[in-house]
């Protein structure tokens, strides 16, 4: 603040216009002719459709959140006002609501610990193998990464349900190498559960009182640690597929940017290929992985299209989304007030998760 | 350094070796599954059932295709109508966003008015917007607007997008002022200049906007999901995914599906394999903003 302040008050004094305007691109120079109305006549179409579909909704979502309204009506004078009833039923009354957003909740985090780094880490290795200019052809193969990104979530979707059938074709492929594949889109087990289970810790049809007994939003402890369902293993699938070639031309230009004296300087100082990445590319990919971990998890809190096309939050609410709940409760069940608290909400998370973000990217610098 | 040179040279090889393996497995990986979805489109239900993986169908057919085409007489397609509303729809959404994003673009790379900070920093708020948040209260907007379940309501709110708008001034404001200044002097005004001066030099920013808005509208489902429940109005995406989602219990009819998944992809694979450059450029652009 104080900076911005400083620098409007030397703007104002004569000496500094003067130098500041040589500074500045040529069309400043010159006077303000009469381009406020024509500046104002270009901006306007795409600043109203901003205002409109953009601001709007967002006031509107908040607003319609404190109703009681099922979405027919209008909700500026045929409404029934409940202030934040919507708000507590979401966060701390006993109800059904609050249990279906404590599992959206708990799918998007397994969610969210699974693509992150899996879609950044393969993504880094494809843009460094592509990278690479010894090899040939590197245009085609970025050109074929790149291709799951462009087509449409609805295409791909019906792709992948053909793909993982119970009797598809990875259990085809997985039977090949001797193993017997689930039957994805209905197998509601956690990761978690099914390897406590493997070891012989815990038996998942009478797990330990403490963690069966405790809840936390309504669902319990138990259920919390489930881990990622092997269903949305499936999702993940997708995710990572149609996303790791985006996230690979973002790396491919933070690569680009790295000039190549400096590693060539690194190599003259002896270090090895591994020591040349983990100390050189590395630091300077910054920038670039702090892009791509905010994306993949703003990107991870908004699964939607998968969810609706594939697997409409089955099995047993185990791949339910936050928007795809606020999507049901408002469309769904006609409870429009709930559907829009839910979006407020995971508007908040998401805000507060980049802002968080930002800031731990901020502070290693 | 001589006697290093030859084991030297045979790892080097074995590293190449390597790594192509790892990109032809990748081809593979990513590719594949739209080989198998165009193939499978030739299947019969019961081949697609019992040889998913096979890359050759037995019998070749095409009653997926015929149904799609409206040509089998035991089923009515819409398919006609949802490609009609999409390439209805698509290509009003590329020319308004041109529009529009040329127009503020400039305003926003060369004119001054007041409010003009104000307008590119809530460009950049929009962006921090989560897209999937506003899709109940687009509905909500558009209903109160009485857009719902028409055409305006699918296509107006994808007009303005932040992307193409800072894709165009980036462009605007890379052309020298020079030129500008040379039309002023002969006494040009300001929409001269713009659309005989500066915009014939943004062709390539012009096409990367067309051809990003074509794929983006082409593809867009959730606010068409929003902004009409009449089966009429739906497009490709929608009525694939109205069809899937809710026929998952009548038969898999797996063919017909990944038929129309391959006609929903086929456009943006013709584009892509004829302009793959300006895709990669305009993430490559992106990437550096953020």
């Amino acid at each position: 603040m104080t900076t911005s302040h400083n620098a409007s008050i030397g703007e104002s004094s004569s000496d500094t216009r003067a130098t500041a305007a040589a500074a500045r691109p040529p069309w400043h120079r010159r006077p303000l002719v009469r381009e406020a109305g024509t500046g104002w006549l270009f901006v306007s179409p795409a600043v109203i459709v901003f205002l409109l579909f953009f601001v709007t909704p967002i006031v509107m979502a908040v607003w319609v959140s404190l109703l009681e309204w099922n979405g027919q009506s209008n909700p500026f004078n045929d409404f029934e006002f409940v202030g934040l009833e919507n708000y507590r039923r979401l966060l701390t009354d006993d109800s059904l609501l609050r249990e279906d957003f404590a599992i959206s909740v708990r799918n998007t985090v397994y969610y969210v610990a699974v693509f992150v780094p899996a879609v950044a880490t393969l993504s880094f290795g494809l843009a460094l193998i592509v990278n690479n200019r010894v090899l040939k052809g590197r245009g085609f193969f970025r050109t074929a990464f790149y291709f799951p990104s462009i087509t449409s979530s609805v295409a791909i979707s019906v792709t992948i349900l053909f793909l993982f059938q119970g009797s598809g074709v990875i259990n085809t492929m997985l039977s090949w190498v001797g193993i017997e594949g689930p039957v994805w889109f209905n197998d509601a087990r956690g990761l978690v559960h099914i390897f406590l289970d493997g070891l012989g810790v815990v038996d998942p049809q009478s797990p330990p009182g403490w963690l069966a007994d405790n809840d936390v939003l309504g669902l319990s402890l138990w259920q919390w640690i489930a881990g990622p369902s092997v269903a949305m293993c499936a999702l993940l699938f997708l995710a990572i597929w149609t996303t790791s070639g985006t996230f690979m031309l973002f790396f491919l230009a933070g690569l680009q940017n790295i000039p190549p004296e400096v590693e060539e300087a690194a190599a003259v100082d002896g270090a090895g290929s591994w020591q040349r990445f983990r100390y050189v590319t590395l630091p300077l990919m910054r920038p670039s992985l702090a892009l791509v971990v905010t994306l993949a998890l703003i990107g991870s809190w908004q699964v939607f299209d998968q969810v609706f096309i594939i697997s409409q939050g089955a099995p047993s609410k185990t791949t339910q989304t936050p928007a795809y709940l606020s999507y049901t409760k408002s469309f769904g069940d006609g409870r429009f007030g709930q559907g829009a608290a839910v979006a407020v909400v995971l508007f908040v998370i998401i805000v507060v998760l980049t802002g968080g973000l930002r800031w731990i990217a901020r502070e290693r610098r | 350094m001589d006697r290093e040179g030859a084991p030297l040279m045979t790892r080097w090889h074995a590293m190449r070796a390597l790594a192509y393996l790892v990109l032809a497995g990748g081809v593979v990986l990513y590719l594949g599954p739209f080989v198998i979805q165009v193939v499978t489109s030739f299947k019969t239900d019961a081949d697609a059932t019992a040889n998913p993986v096979s890359l050759v169908p037995d019998p070749v057919t095409l009653d997926a295709w015929r149904t799609v085409a409206g040509k089998n007489p035991a089923v009515r397609s819409p398919v006609d109508r949802w490609l009609a509303n999409s390439f209805i729809v698509t290509i009003s959404v590329t020319l308004g966003r041109v529009a529009l994003a040329s127009l503020a673009g400039y305003a926003l790379a060369r004119l001054r008015f007041p409010g003009r900070r104000v307008v590119s920093a809530g460009l950049i708020a929009v962006i921090a917007v989560p897209g999937i948040v506003l899709l109940i209260p687009k509905f909500l907007v558009l209903q109160q607007l009485n857009l719902f379940d028409t055409y305006a309501g699918m296509i107006v709110p994808l007009l303005a997008d932040v992307g193409s708008i800072l894709l165009m001034k980036a462009a605007f404001e890379a052309v020298p002022y020079e030129l500008e200044e040379a039309a002023i002097i002969d006494g040009a005004g300001v929409f001269a200049r713009f659309w005989q001066v500066v915009l014939p030099l943004t062709v390539p920013a012009l096409i990367t906007v067309v051809i990003l808005s074509f794929q983006g509208s082409w593809n867009e489902f959730t606010h068409f999901l929003v902004a009409t429940s009449d089966p009429d109005k739906a497009t490709l995406n929608l009525g694939i995914a109205r069809l899937t989602a809710g026929g998952l219990s009548q038969g898999s009819q797996f063919p017909l599906k990944l038929a129309l998944a391959t006609l929903s992809t086929l456009p943006i694979a013709i584009v892509y394999v004829f302009f793959s450059r300006y895709f990669t450029r305009s993430v490559a652009s992106t990437g550096v903003k953020g």
